[in-house]
């Protein structure tokens, strides 16, 4: 039986195992997919990561290096190029590598840290022929950064997420001509930065409200039809604009990897991660979970932080400190989409619990309320909100104490 | 008055910015008054790339420069690096390019590779 | 000189050149595109008929009954992936409860084993993310489903190691008589042979107008699908069929032999036989009539949506018989061609026989074929796998659990992979939720090395559908 181990060693695994590693536990275990740790920021070469963690603007590859760096000397052990085949509920991880083979490995501990995947052509349906040329933001990236391989010449970015304008940018500089980015919700999915720096810097227009709605080819990607959607997300008739262009880029969302998470049995939220603990633990005791996984975020600052929650409360788990019995449901309230966590339990050494959440429009001067039984627990002002930004706010727990459920919502 | 979003770190602050007096507006930290001083008058941008290397396991290693350089210049630079190939083992910092068109900036690697 | 010469790989054409490659002749097949099965033979219900469906009697009948009954033991044989799993005819009205009775008894008369009417509660027991509105349904133990595209390779590859000569990227642009037999033009050259079989699909009337006098006309009717997540494929175990009506013969859910779920398709008659584009309406058309039989789909677990086109054809049922001296017809083939392809094969052989072709058994005919699918093995069978070649042990496909042993054996087949949709048929990479977007690279770059060429030259598919288009 060992110890800890951590499934995936992106920026979520790293900071967990780090986390732990603080805490006092000395038998760790990354098992990862990759030959290398770091997970996506690999690929992400851009700048922008570290200001909260590190007070710096860091590249994908070196806030990674960071967390590589600092777990260097502390023994934690690292499988790297090995898969995860399954999870039991009983804490037992179905390895395989090359180099190993296959093991079954139990643990006294596990923290989830798989990240996510991209959302595809075939999840959004978009109709038309299938020729190559249609890519996923990030697949282009991958061969754009790590193998130095362009995949197109002249290109339309349907959905404006993050890697989505990173891309416009990327691929602009290394001589493509980015025709459009397209998203079909009235508002950006990126941050702001991103579409003033991957856009505007590049006069790459922005169709809000838009969405692909053919694509033609039989060989490769010849050209894509772009229409005007209404408030329903139906194309209206008469607003066809014919893009010729050899790639098409998806950026349209980022779905959790939970495939090991639902084969453990462990419940599964609307968010399509596992449902959590204030600590990040999992309806399965001694299973953890942060990042992606649990749900997207915008920032690798605040997984990381949301990770050494995770690796932190793994320790506990592991040295015999078991958190409170009674738990306060989290539930959705006013434009609020989802939170994490979903439930929060009495804590001895934590002042305040920090809880996270998205909203699901556009939203301008609004006051963010913890709702109890009987009243408003505590409020937050906001000038500006958005689907696209994650928001955090920090509750002290002293407010929970009489509560069984407690309500987030926006007052507009 | 000029409207511009901060892009100085991800929270993308919303500014205003007298045109005349070069007064800012709607920053949340003092960055925002510099970035926006910045964008009227003289602006600049980060540039991250990668630069071919030979050697490691992977074809290319990632870049970035250390400063804002101008933006005009992001494509120029892009060009530049594709003048040079790294050999393998380089180590995160490791100076590509001093003083990238003598703008202060140097070019460094982000990735030990 | 070939004795014969099969136009077009897709199913019928793998079929026939499987049951010709067990005599001793000069075969060979000529494809247009880059590998086997490219046409309506990778794009379909992927089911295994029972045999209820087409008019007692007919040709048609005959062979499907028989194709179905091949279809366990030849699966097993050469390695296909194929489940029983039964399927369903529904009826939602007491119209259709009276089209399910006659369904029974053609299928009766067409020797279709072990049919059943079930009633309401078996019904809804045997399948219980059935609308209410499901009333009875004509249960046939027999249909099955299997992966389509494999079916196809397997019965080529087989043929090529018994000697079948296999052309790809080779389009038949004439035919003439020849003293012999017949001169058919590529775009490669010109081959003879004394027989020429046509099992051109979609393009088997143009095939057969070079040779023949016009008889026919194929009708290409396009049928488009969705294609959904495992977490929907494990809501059914039958193939649903709708009661045929006067509006239309309705739309299937069914879950596939890997585990998704497969629904559609709907039959719209297109110009262009090559039309497999997908569109928002019908789609969507598709979808509400689905929810006749089930209201369980979530779409939101949708993988992906493709068209296919069916060869149908102004002759009603499929078209198996000589045009000319020594032009062997198998056109038209529409569904369920799939089912019957194997029956068809054996079929051709015997025409063939007839018209004094001989038959004489191959010496060191070898059948059957074996596939390693890591995913399916016991613990102890994947560890001596992998240390016997521990490629074995490194997963490129995380959704469906694909090694890079499997990637390279793919490409080392009578038949190898060369396009990462090639691979994806041959081992399943790539065909899971992510649809790629992680194992898409990784099998370029295995691609590349096993081909000995650049990244930039592994297509994705067809001729011309370059993947990466200028290295940094």
């Amino acid at each position: 039986m060992r110890d800890l181990i951590i499934i995936g060693g992106g920026p979520a695994g790293l900071a967990a195992a780090y986390a732990a590693y603080e805490k006092g536990v000395r038998d760790i275990l990354i098992i990862e997919r990759d030959a290398k740790l770091g997970g996506i920021l690999n690929q992400c070469i851009h700048n922008g990561f570290g200001l909260h963690r590190f007070g710096e603007e860091l590249s994908g590859p070196e806030y990674a290096g960071r967390y590589i760096a600092m777990l260097k000397d502390t023994g934690v052990e690292v499988y790297s190029d090995t898969m995860v085949l399954e999870l039991r509920p009983d804490r037992t991880v179905c390895a395989v590598s090359a180099a190993r083979g296959y093991v079954e490995l139990q643990a006294k501990a596990i923290v989830l840290a798989m990240g996510c995947r991209e959302r595809t052509r075939g999840a959004i349906s978009i109709p038309g022929k299938r020729p190559s040329g249609v890519f996923t933001a990030g697949a282009a990236q991958r061969y754009l950064n790590m193998e130095g391989w362009l995949c197109g010449k002249r290109v339309v970015i349907l959905g404006s997420g993050d890697i989505g304008l990173i891309m416009a940018r990327r691929m602009t500089l290394e001589g493509a001509k980015v025709l459009a980015c397209v998203e079909v919700m009235p508002y950006s999915g990126g941050l702001n930065r991103n579409i003033v720096q991957c856009l505007h810097d590049f006069d790459i227009p922005l169709y809000l409200s838009h969405t692909v709605t053919d694509i033609r080819g039989d060989k490769r990607l010849t050209g894509v039809t772009v229409m005007k959607v209404d408030d329903r997300r139906m194309p209206i008739p008469g607003t066809e604009m014919d893009f010729d262009c050899d790639t098409l880029l998806l950026s349209v969302g980022l779905i959790p990897e939970n495939e090991l998470t639902r084969q453990a049995g462990i419940t599964i939220s609307k968010t399509n991660g596992p449902v959590v603990f204030d600590n990040m633990e999992t309806s399965l005791p001694g299973v953890f979970a942060c990042g992606n996984v649990v749900h997207v975020h915008d920032l690798v600052d605040f997984v990381s932080e949301e990770a050494a929650r995770a690796g932190s409360a793994a320790a506990d788990r592991i040295f015999g400190k078991l958190p409170g019995e009674s738990a306060v449901s989290v539930l959705t309230g006013n434009a609020v989409s989802y939170t994490v966590p979903q439930y929060i339990r009495d804590s001895e050494n934590e002042k305040a619990v920090s809880v996270s959440f998205r909203v699901n429009k556009v939203m301008e001067n609004v006051t963010i309320e913890v709702q109890g039984k009987e009243k408003t627990l505590c409020s937050y002002k906001r000038a500006h909100m958005a689907p696209g930004e994650m928001e955090k706010i920090v509750i002290p727990r002293v407010l929970l104490k009489n509560e069984t459920a407690v309500t987030v919502a926006i007052k507009e | 008055m000029k409207e511009m979003i901060c892009i100085t770190c991800p929270k993308g602050c919303h500014l205003q910015v007298d045109e005349t007096t070069l007064t800012v507006r709607g920053n949340g930290c003092p960055r925002g008054v510099v970035y926006a001083q910045n964008e009227m008058t003289d602006p600049k941008r980060t540039v991250t790339s990668t630069v071919a290397i030979s050697g490691s396991f992977l074809a290319r290693c990632p870049v970035r420069t250390t400063a804002p350089v101008p933006k005009g210049k992001m494509k120029e630079l892009v060009a530049l690096l594709k003048e040079h190939t790294l050999v393998s083992p380089v180590k995160t910092g490791d100076v590509v390019i001093k003083n990238v068109f003598g703008c202060g900036a140097d070019v460094i690697v982000t990735r030990d590779m | 000189m070939y004795d014969v010469l099969i136009i077009g790989c897709g199913v019928v054409g793998a079929a026939a050149a499987y049951a010709l490659s067990r005599y001793d002749l000069r075969v060979a097949v000529i494809e247009k595109e880059n590998d086997v099965a490219m046409g309506a033979s990778r794009a379909n219900s992927a089911i295994i008929h029972a045999g209820f469906d087409p008019e007692e009697g007919t040709l048609d009948a005959l062979l499907n009954v028989r194709g179905c009954a091949m279809a366990e033991e030849l699966c097993r044989r050469l390695d296909v992936p194929y489940k029983k799993n039964g399927s369903l005819v529904i009826s939602f009205s007491p119209e259709e409860d009276a089209a399910i009775d006659r369904l029974y008894a053609r299928g009766v008369a067409n020797g279709v084993p072990g049919l059943r009417v079930v009633g309401y509660d078996e019904l809804h027991e045997m399948e219980p993310n059935l609308t209410p509105d499901a009333r009875k349904a004509l249960y046939a133990p027999s249909a099955g489903i299997v992966s389509p595209w494999d079916y196809a390779l397997a019965m080529a590859e087989v043929a090529v190691r018994n000697g079948t000569g296999l052309f790809l990227e080779t389009e038949v642009t004439g035919a003439k008589k020849s003293e012999e037999g017949w001169i058919i033009r590529t775009n490669r050259g010109d081959l003879e042979a004394r027989y020429v079989v046509n099992c051109a699909g979609v393009h088997s009337g143009e095939v057969h107008d070079m040779a023949c006098p016009h008889t026919f006309d194929i009708i290409p009717c396009k049928g488009q699908y969705f294609l959904l997540d495992k977490s929907e494929g494990a809501k059914f175990t039958h193939t649903l069929f709708q009661c045929p009506s006067k509006v239309g013969k309705g739309v299937l859910v069914s879950p596939t032999v890997h585990g998704n779920l497969i629904v559609g398709p709907d039959a719209v008659n297109v110009p262009d036989p090559d039309d497999t584009s997908t569109t928002a309406q019908q789609l969507a058309f598709i979808k509400r009539a689905a929810a006749k039989t089930t209201s369980a789909v979530d779409y939101r677990a949708q993988i992906r949506n493709f068209a296919g086109v069916r060869a149908n054809n102004s002759a009603g049922g499929f078209i198996i018989s000589f045009g000319e001296k020594g032009w062997l017809d198998a056109a038209g083939i529409k569904s369920p061609g799939l089912t019957a392809a194997p029956a068809i094969g054996e079929y051709l052989a015997e025409l063939l026989e007839k018209d004094g072709l001989a038959l004489n058994p191959r010496a060191g005919f070898v059948d059957g074929r074996k596939v390693v699918r890591f995913k399916e093995l016991s613990s102890e069978e994947k560890n001596s796998l992998i240390a016997r070649d521990p490629r074995y042990g490194r997963v490129i496909c995380r959704c469906e659990t694909v090694t890079e042993g499997e990637i390279v054996a793919s490409t080392r087949t009578e038949i190898p992979a060369r396009t990462v949709d090639g691979v994806k048929r041959r081992t399943n990479a790539g065909m899971g939720r992510c649809q790629g977007g992680f194992c898409g690279p990784r099998v370029v770059e295995i691609l590349a090395r096993e081909s000995g060429v650049e990244m930039k030259d592994v297509l994705k598919d067809k001729t011309g559908s370059y993947i990466l288009s200028e290295k940094l």
